[in-house]
Formats: structure tokens, C-alpha cells, sequence
């Protein structure tokens, strides 16, 4: 099977992205999916309103589910791979039937399982995220296509209108890992305590 | 209005006031007959929020995301999840998330259906190889304590706890219907 066009035409630089789009959203609560997502958040500023996932394959759209219902009042942003987010694919349709108004999921799509070799995935196999995401009732959904589309991304991210998955077309590039802490606990903890819980 | 013609199982009624009186919050499940009196009570509580899931993994994952934002979360499934759950289970280990689940047992007692037993049998040890405490709830009598007992420790302890509620406690299943 050939890779598909949105794959091939790519022209989104990871890194970039993920920096510039935590720096429009400066209130949100951040949890990112395992691989390279972890390292391009990290890579973008270390923060205790980031979690970053070593693991849970799967699990990032769940685990911001029951983060956003906790914290309403702010922004609740997943930063996560295709592959990741792929896995966890029935979460869509978990996280859309509570509506929540605060979760917005940014899949960093460039169509390969980027930390064990670049095996193409299913979004350059046929699936489209994007629209899964429609199907499942995830009230906005969308492509995004050029780093010009960011502003608006980040708008709605932080306006809490609704849940929102943005399919982010990157491109392939192997960039060198920013690695953060992988003490759980302490992700855990520092999170809590900057949210005023006691650990 | 709760217009079904169930019956109200006293022990069930239990579980419910002892997961609102624990302060839970997220109430996440995929469905068995023996949790439906919880998720009904839930779905009627204006403080509560009950989340249906398509796997029951996603309940692990949530309920550690609640924890990060300073709410108790608790996950209803049947034995047979507990196998879709392994891996995700790690989650609460590398973190020390506390963790509650109530797990409605299926293939250990006068089980018609002889697919839920591999799984059913299997789910204590399933629990205990992932390092979450297990505790047996047997007759009605036990339940209150055994709830409590792992509410307590889960949200104040910072343990994985899951209770489970045996076959027999929850009776034999029907299989042709009135």
C-alpha cells in the first residue's frame, strides 16, 4: 500500500510546533503521550503543569478525561503521537460522550511508529484521525496543515468550547531525544502540589 | 424516576453510599448486572459523574488523571476486564497512583457460561501479579467493612486496592428471561 498524500506533503517541524503552541497556552494543564511527543514537550520548557507518560500506551485520552472533569476551569491539552493515540482510539468515544468542554487533543501525525523505527501506522494506511474523531461526536475536529493555523488552534484550546482533536501533520524527521524525568512519583506529586493538592 | 422493576439489593445500596461518603467523584464502568443499582444511584447524584467506557482500561487511566487534578475516581467492571486492564495497570505502580476498583466476579460459581471462566479464574492472580491488593467480598454482610476498608486505604493509604464482589454473593445469573 502506497503512504498517503497528507503524509507525504508534510511540512510541520515538530519541535517548533509543540513550543510555540505551549506558549500560547500558557494555562494548560499538560499531559503527553509516550515517545516523541514526551521529548517535544520537555524539549519546549519543563513545567510542573506537564505529565509526561513514559508509558500507558493508550492511555494519554483517558487520563486527560478524568483530569479535565477534575479541573474544569482550565485548559486540559494532550500532546501525543498517531500511534499513541491509535491505541487508545475507543477513548475518543469515551472522552466525547462526557462532553468536556476543557480537553483538547493534539495528535503530532506523521503516519510512523517513530520511537521503535518508523514502521508506517494506520493513518498512512487509510485511517483518518480527524475524522474518527467527528464520528465518535468529538464536537471539533480538524487537520492541521501549515504552522499559519496555530493562533486559531491555540484559541480554541484556550477558550474551553468544547473537546477538540487537531490531526497535526509533521514531518518524519528523527530529531535527538530531550529526555525528562521518569520518576512517576515525582511527576505525580510536583503536579498536584502546583495545583494546590497535598502529595 | 427509577422506573425498573429490580429490586433494590441492599448490599449494592451499600456500595453506593460508601463510594459517596468516600468523596468519589468519577465513577467509571463497563457495565455488569451486578453493578447496576451503582451506576443508576450515580447517574441520579448530581455531585457524581458516571463514565461509560468502551474498554476498561481507559478507567485505570482515568481514574489516575482525576487523582492529578484532586479528585477520587473508582472503576466497576466485571472479572473479564481485569485482562484488558495488565499493562495499563503499570501506570499506578510508576506513579503510586491510588487506585479503587469493584470487580463483579464471573467463572467461579455455579457458572453456566464456561468462556468467563479462563478469565474469571484468572483475575485475582491478574491483580495480585500487577501488585494491587486483593480483597473477597462473600456474603452481604462483609460488604460495607470491605468497601470502606479499601476506600480508606486506596485515597488515604495511596494503595491499589480492588474489592471483589464474589458469584455467589451476586447470585446466580438467569439465563431465560420472564
Amino acid at each position: 500500500m502506497s503512504t498517503s498524500p497528507a503524509i507525504t506533503k508534510a511540512t510541520i517541524e515538530r519541535r517548533a510546533f509543540v513550543a510555540d503552541l505551549l506558549k500560547a497556552c500558557p494555562q494548560a494543564l499538560v499531559i503527553t503521550g509516550l515517545g516523541s511527543p514526551t521529548y517535544d514537550v520537555f524539549a519546549a520548557g519543563d513545567s510542573a503543569n506537564h505529565f509526561y507518560l513514559w508509558g500507558a500506551m493508550g492511555g494519554t485520552t483517558a487520563m486527560g478525561l478524568g483530569l479535565a472533569l477534575a479541573q474544569p476551569e482550565r485548559p486540559v491539552l494532550i500532546v501525543t503521537g498517531d500511534g499513541e493515540q491509535l491505541m487508545g482510539m475507543g477513548s475518543l468515544a469515551t472522552a466525547a460522550a462526557q462532553q468536556p468542554q476543557n480537553l483538547s487533543i493534539v495528535v503530532l501525525d506523521n503516519g510512523h511508529f517513530g520511537e521503535t523505527g518508523m514502521q508506517r501506522s494506520h493513518t498512512s494506511l487509510g485511517t483518518r484521525l480527524a475524522d474518527v474523531a467527528k464520528a465518535c461526536g468529538v464536537s471539533h475536529a480538524q487537520e492541521v496543515f501549515s504552522e499559519n493555523e496555530l493562533p486559531a488552534l491555540a484559541q480554541r484550546i484556550n477558550a474551553r468550547s468544547g473537546m477538540l482533536l487537531a490531526q497535526v501533520h509533521i514531518r518524519q524527521d528523527e530529531i535527538p531525544r530531550v529526555l525528562p524525568s521518569r520518576d512517576g512519583v515525582y511527576l505525580k506529586n510536583r503536579f498536584r502540589e502546583a495545583l494546590g493538592f497535598p502529595c | 424516576m427509577n422506573t425498573s422493576t429490580t429490586p433494590v439489593i441492599p448490599w449494592q445500596e451499600t456500595i453506593f453510599t460508601t463510594l459517596k461518603q468516600g468523596g468519589i467523584q468519577q465513577v467509571a464502568y463497563v457495565p455488569d448486572a451486578g453493578h447496576a443499582h451503582v451506576i443508576r444511584r450515580v447517574q441520579a447524584d448530581p455531585d457524581m459523574r458516571d463514565i461509560v467506557l468502551t474498554t476498561e482500561e481507559e478507567g485505570v487511566a482515568l481514574a489516575a488523571g482525576a487523582w492529578l487534578g484532586g479528585q477520587r475516581a473508582a472503576l466497576l467492571m466485571q472479572s473479564s476486564g481485569v485482562g484488558n486492564c495488565v499493562n495499563m495497570f503499570s501506570l499506578l505502580r510508576s506513579c503510586r497512583f491510588p487506585f479503587l476498583t469493584l470487580v463483579t466476579m464471573r467463572g467461579e460459581y455455579a457458572e453456566f457460561n464456561n468462556w468467563q471462566c479462563p478469565m474469571g479464574q484468572a483475575t485475582q492472580g491478574a491483580l495480585e501479579l500487577m501488585g494491587i491488593t486483593v480483597l473477597r467480598a462473600s456474603t452481604p454482610e462483609e460488604v460495607e467493612d470491605l468497601v470502606g476498608a479499601a476506600v480508606d486505604a486506596a485515597f488515604e493509604g495511596g494503595q491499589q486496592v480492588a474489592v471483589l464482589l464474589s458469584q455467589r454473593l451476586i447470585g446466580r445469573k438467569k439465563w431465560i428471561r420472564q
